[in-house]
């Protein structure tokens, strides 16, 4: 199953280093001075993470096709090339405003939730309008997604409309005017482009954000999104600025472990494209979440399990070191990292089992996939040794927690080996 | 423009700096005593010293080997741990095929350097990330600690 | 320690680039030998006016010591010591263009090629003939012109020495020589004279491979070359249909973009660019009539090919159907082996230089012949403008016996006009490798009332490997092939009654090739493990029913029970742990093996110690031999556990060590190798190691656990069993 990528830019042509001068409207990052609205476009495009979900595997940028599979059905990104008859060429400016800020697209067909208008619907019509204008200023391509496949009764449209009553507010970002110009900036970063709670909240039964935990984690697609709240033990309380600032713009910071999965292709898409200064604007934001405290599992004994270790020794001690330090490049370390403090071990199996890879702006940080070649018991086994050894805690992980996540595809020369 | 030190010489480089340090020695500088077997840091191949420590140069980027001292295979007749290691493959016959030697002569020299009378422990923390296909893991063994009592 | 394998010649062609350094087609240059130039009364040994030898080596090298094995027959006779020699590579040698050069044919494989653990036993005679023919010659020289009879010369580490101790060195005399008339079958030494065959010799290509200097194929550099890397279509049989060029040319360091009709190639000034240029260019593929293959169906195929009858029967003695049926007791059961890649440690690689008159290839290759051959037919030149510079190789185990890789590079050379080194990744060199076949065979026996066999059958089924690559080796009219059924018609049992067949069945798409143990590697599996299976069913210890069915075959006896006592067959074990065995008779040489393991209540299995016995007569290199069965093991080990080769939707799912999981220094066992010495002629010893892995393990997890593993690998097949 895919993942849901709600937070995902794909890479656009490099823009890189793009100083904002606070124009002192904190609201919107607004373009630096000679910027065209193309410019600007490009940059809340890349905050707001549009291609990760209009991009085909390994296919040309917003040309559509990416597949969700949802618990409910499977649907696909759409082509949002200015292309008339398969893309979004016709759509009016009130009409793409109406689809980001209402969920409503072109013809009053209802978009689901999967697209994360809800935040969206924050962003300020010129800011929306920008984006617009960026993604007309590319080529059209003609390309047809392949039709959704929703069970009764969501693939029912109509029913959309009583969804967004419930969830879509339909208001745009207001500005806190007791708080400081970047805080206010940081959260329309945070709630209206990069849509982080997408992930980082928790959802109902409706599938709609329990606002009441908002950025206290959650797993998505079987990736656990960390609790980011202000909290300390269970969030980021105890994290310093630096450490926050660093972890999202490389997706790394010493002694808090890499960014994995979804988190690392946010970061390699959207995040390490952002200024620095709308980075700290994040930071300051996200340490004035309200606190989440959430349940971690009872203390289990840390024990030996001469089988973990063997297999760690063989085949994880290359990157990672006995001792956890990482040995060629940083993004190996893991003394701290969240992974290996979850005694469940949820994104740790991912990432053993499947791989993963981070585009960092330099090199490409990767792990290689063992599922498959080693067993579910090895697997199983080298986890919890990894959470006892490096997360202090006894890891709870079994063989058939390894056993239920999906296993990795094959990689080819051509991807997944940046380093041969 | 990366300056390396390898080998105790200085080169300056002009390559990308994610360029993986292999590629750097294999290709642009021309010392292919450091094998390609893998790229993913799986099989010990390409194993070189970084400040005396093992590393595995196809997933270091060169950049980050920029003012630390590199040394490869071609280096360790003038080192005198590795000197002994060689002396040691040599006296036990270690060598088949030979391709994965160079890693493991590198990852065992790392070894005997931090820790002179390995144990068997030792030896297979130190030693497992080094793939042989031609299976001559027996004979590695008897030449660590060989090498050891030299 | 012995001269090394002087890195200025054949295999450092290094940064020089060949022309100068090729130099070996001695025969083509009768001129220059009758001139003062080397004497060269041979294909394999050359000495030039200033005493320097060479041997030139019919076989080549990929880590089982055969320039020292090889070289040592010829030393023997020649009475030089291998530290007074250079080592060059026979070249490539058809006899089709050149028959002049039929020397470097291997009198056991028909062709130039090396595999099959033949080397020794086909160098056995010719090379002590070629020694002592060159030592007869220079002896001669030196008594005419000393004027003495050559009774009374004899010579020692290169030098005749004469009545009176009159001294020189074979330099002297290579020009006088060259004039002697060539004798022909000459005495060879009785064992009892052997100064180094049966002596362990320092290795002569280990002191270069120690110190990084060394050149593999992989680690040639030509002036103006640029490095490529390959990806071909992921689905097997598919086409390339277009690729993203201007973005590959957008790395830097990428420089051509060269497409083939099922791969695409990225070219650079290292590897990296390339690399990147590869991942860059999002190739689109028409995947062709096998998008949709699954290895079930190609088990599922075989499965069923195995319930009908035979499609070729190869060996049927006594009625070995009705004597199962008329038995006290029938045991029948079907096993399986996986396909299986080769992953030597240096991936595929071939470097070219084509230019409009000729070629270059720097290549390491197992068939010389075969490699200069595909590159003149996919340039067009003609074979003798291409040059071969063999290289030694980071391990081959039967993947270099094909071509494939060389015939791409070089469609790909001839469209740049520069050389170009082509470097697979590990990716590549896995996922699109040539497979040891999948075999799915059923086997049935009866046994009388003492538990004795008497009748077997066994059927086997899977590709035949022969049929492409060499045709004409194939038997009973083309239907046949000699490799399927190897270790299954001759056992080192006397059964009275056995009838082997096979079926051949081709999988689609999928090519497959000879790896290390070739058909021995199959049927002894399928042999031993069927031999547990009856001695448990006979309720008899599985050495003891063994040797009941040894009958009079003395040297099997010999090494199943050397084993049996060097092992402590039969002590009491602790839980969880047992041991196998298994006993061969393969490639002209017998051997027993013992293995202990210990299967964790986790199901995970530990290798604690194998125990071998082995007689392969006359033994040339004692230490090569056990060293040979130490890595053979360890490969066969490694594959019995982990390996297989998998296909989901036309794509082989493997890729890297990752996944293609290989046995590790602290997972490998304690290992012991007796040997029976004696003087019967010389068996083939690189594959015996291998074929004796996998049917001891499985007996032994047999004797571990209680449970009987019938496919391979072993995998997770215990886990939570
Ligand atoms: S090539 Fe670097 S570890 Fe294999
Ligand atoms: S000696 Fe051949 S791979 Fe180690």
């Amino acid at each position: 199953m895919r993942r849901l990528r709600p937070v995902l830019l794909g890479a656009l042509c490099a823009l890189v280093g793009i100083a904002f001068a606070d124009t002192g409207r904190a609201q919107s990052p607004t373009g630096a001075p000679g910027q065209t609205v193309v410019q600007r476009g490009e940059y809340l495009a890349r905050a707001a993470d549009c291609a990760a979900c209009h991009t085909p595997p390994n296919g040309q940028e917003f040309t559509g096709g990416y597949k969700f599979s949802l618990p409910f059905g499977t649907i696909y990104g759409p082509n949002i090339t200015p292309d008339k008859a398969t893309g979004i060429g016709d759509y009016t400016d009130d009409e793409f405003v109406s689809a980001l800020q209402r969920g409503v697209g072109r013809g009053g067909k209802h978009l689901y939730p999967a697209m994360p208008y809800t935040n969206y619907t924050l962003m300020s019509r010129e800011d929306v309008l920008a984006i617009k204008a960026y993604l007309f200023s590319l080529t059209p391509v003609h390309a047809e997604s392949p039709p959704n496949d929703l069970s009764f009764p969501y693939n029912q449209r109509w029913g959309m409309v009583f969804w967004n009553l419930l969830n879509n507010p339909d208001h745009r970002f207001r500005p806190d005017t007791a708080k400081s110009p970047a805080w206010n900036r940081g959260a329309y970063l945070a709630e209206a482009l990069g849509h982080c709670q997408a992930c980082h909240t928790p959802r109902n039964f409706l599938y709609g954000l329990e606002s009441g935990r908002a950025y206290g984690g959650a797993v998505v697609q079987d990736w656990l999104a960390y609790n980011i709240t202000s909290d300390k033990e269970s969030g980021v309380g105890a994290w310093s600025d630096d450490d926050l600032a660093a972890y999202l713009s490389t997706g790394h910071a010493p002694n808090h472990g890499p960014a994995s999965g979804p988190m690392a292709e946010a970061v390699d898409h959207s995040l390490r494209h952002l200024a620095q200064s709308d980075i700290r604007a994040l930071v300051t934001y996200l340490r004035d979440v309200k606190p989440v405290r959430t349940e971690t599992p009872p203390p289990r004994p840390v024990r030996a399990d001469a089988l973990g270790e063997r297999v760690f020794r063989e085949a994880c001690v290359s990157c990672h070191l006995l001792d956890g330090g990482g040995r060629q490049t940083p993004y190996a370390a893991l003394q701290g990292a969240h992974s290996v403090r979850d005694p469940n071990g949820t994104n740790l199996l991912q990432i053993l089992v499947r791989g993963g890879a981070i585009a960092t702006g330099g090199p490409t940080a990767f792990m290689p996939a063992f599922g498959g070649a080693y067993g579910s018991e090895e697997l199983a086994a080298v986890a919890n040794w990894t959470i006892g050894h490096f997360g202090q805690r006894g890891g709870a992980v079994t063989r058939k927690d390894v056993e239920a996540v999906p296993p990795p595809g094959p990689a080819s020369a051509a991807r997944a080996t940046p380093g041969g | 423009m990366l300056t390396l030190s390898i080998n105790g010489t200085s080169h300056q480089l002009d390559v990308p700096d994610d360029m993986p340090l292999l590629w750097v020695l294999r290709d642009v500088i021309g010392l292919t005593g450091t094998k390609f077997g893998c790229g993913i840091a799986q099989c010990g191949a390409c194993t070189v010293h970084l400040d005396g420590q093992a590393v595995r140069s196809c997933v270091l980027p060169a950049a980050l080997a920029q003012g630390r001292e590199v040394k490869t295979i071609e280096a360790m007749a003038q080192d005198p741990v590795g000197r002994k290691v060689q002396r040691a493959w040599l006296d036990v016959e270690v060598v088949q095929c030979g391709y994965c030697q160079s890693g493991q002569i590198m990852s065992a020299t790392a070894l005997l350097t931090a820790t002179p009378k390995p144990s068997d422990d030792d030896i297979d923390a130190a030693m497992a990330g080094n793939i042989c296909r031609c299976g001559t893991y027996v004979r590695i063994r008897d030449a660590i600690k060989r090498a050891g009592e030299a | 320690m012995p001269v090394s394998l002087s890195r200025r010649g054949l295999l450092g062609v290094g940064l020089l680039g060949g022309a100068l350094l090729v130099g070996v087609r001695l025969p083509l240059r009768p001129a220059r030998a009758a001139a003062a130039g080397p004497f060269t009364p041979n294909a394999f040994i050359r000495i030039d006016p200033q005493g320097a030898i060479t041997f030139i080596m019919p076989d080549t090298e990929f880590g089982q010591g055969i320039y020292t094995s090889a070289g040592m027959l010829i030393a023997e006779e020649l009475e030089v010591g291998l530290d007074q020699v250079a080592f060059e590579a026979a070249p490539p040698d058809t006899g089709q263009y050149h028959t002049a050069l039929k020397a470097y044919v291997s009198p056991l494989l028909g062709e130039q090629a090396t595999g099959g653990s033949t080397s020794i036993r086909g160098d056995w005679q010719r090379l002590r003939q070629a020694g002592a023919q060159v030592r007869t010659m220079l002896v001669a020289a030196a008594a005419q012109q000393w004027g003495v009879d050559p009774a009374a010369c004899r010579a020692e580490r290169a030098v005749v020495i004469g009545p009176d101790d009159k001294r020189a060195p074979y330099g002297t005399f290579a020009a006088a020589a060259a004039a002697q008339p060539v004798p022909d079958k000459l005495p060879l030494k009785p064992s009892s004279a052997f100064k180094l065959i049966g002596h362990s010799q320092p290795r002569v290509d280990t002191p270069a491979k120690v110190d990084g200097s060394l050149v593999f194929g992989i680690d040639v550099r030509v002036p103006g070359m640029k490095v490529g890397t390959v990806l071909a279509c992921p689905v097997i049989g598919g086409r390339l249909r277009s690729v993203d060029e201007a973005a590959a040319k957008r790395v830097p360091g990428v420089r051509d973009v060269v497409r083939l009709d099922d791969a695409v190639a990225v070219i650079g000034d290292h590897f990296w660019a390339a690399k990147q240029g590869l991942a860059a260019l999002d190739p689109q593929w028409d995947e062709g009539k096998h998008a949709r293959l699954q290895t079930a169906d190609i088990i599922g195929a075989q499965e069923k090919a195995s319930q009908r009858d035979p499609e070729v029967i190869a060996k049927d003695e006594g009625d070995a159907p009705a004597a199962i049926k008329a038995a006290a007791k029938t045991v029948s059961a079907a096993y399986q082996l996986p396909f299986l890649s080769h992953a030597p440690m240096e991936p595929v690689n071939a470097t070219l230089h084509v230019r409009p008159d000729g070629a270059d290839l720097w290549v390491g290759t197992q068939v010389p012949a075969r490699a200069r051959d595909t590159v003149a037919k996919v340039t067009g030149l003609r074979p003798e403008t291409v040059q071969v510079h063999n290289h030694l190789m980071g391990g081959a185990f039967g993947r270099r016996l094909d071509v494939d890789f060389i015939t791409q590079a070089a469609a790909i050379a001839k469209q740049v006009p520069y050389p170009v080194k082509i470097v697979w990744t590990r990716e590549e060199d896995i996922q699109h490798d040539l497979l040891r076949p999948y075999y799915y065979d059923r086997l049935s026996a009866g046994l009388d009332a003492q538990g004795r066999i008497t009748g077997w059958t066994h059927h086997g089924t899977g590709a035949s490997v022969m049929a492409r690559w060499q045709p004409k080796g194939m038997q009973k009219d083309g239907k046949l092939d000699p490799d399927t059924i190897e270790g299954a018609t001759e056992t080192p049992y006397a059964i009275p009654a056995m009838r082997v067949g096979f079926t051949r069945v081709e999988p689609p798409g999928i090519t497959t090739a000879w790896w290390r143990g070739v058909g021995a590697t199959h049927n002894v599996f399928m042999v031993e493990s069927f031999m547990d299976e009856l001695a448990f069913a006979a309720g008899k210890d599985p050495i003891a029913f063994r040797r009941d069915m040894i009958g009079d075959n003395a040297r099997a006896r010999a090494v199943l029970d050397l084993v049996a006592e060097k092992s402590g067959w039969g002590r009491k074990l602790p839980k969880g742990v047992g041991q196998g065995v298994s006993l061969q008779l393969s490639f002209g040489s017998f051997l027993a093996h013992v293995l202990e393991v210990e299967v964790t209540p986790r199901g995970e299995v530990r290798l604690r110690r194998a125990v071998v016995a082995v007689d392969c007569g006359t033994v040339v290199q004692p230490d090569g031999v056990v060293a040979q069965i130490e890595g053979g093991l360890i490969f066969g080990l490694s594959a019995a556990l982990y390996n297989e080769i998998t296909v989901q939707d036309g794509r082989v799912q493997q890729s890297n060590f990752n996944n293609y999981r290989v046995l590790r220094i602290d997972e490998a066992p304690r290992i012991e190798v007796h040997m029976i010495r004696n003087d019967e002629g010389p068996g083939g010893i690189g594959e015996t190691g291998t074929v004796a892995a996998a049917p001891a393990l499985v007996n032994a997890i047999h004797a571990a656990t209680g449970k009987r593993l019938r496919r391979l690998p072993i995998g997770t097949q215990l886990v939570g069993a």
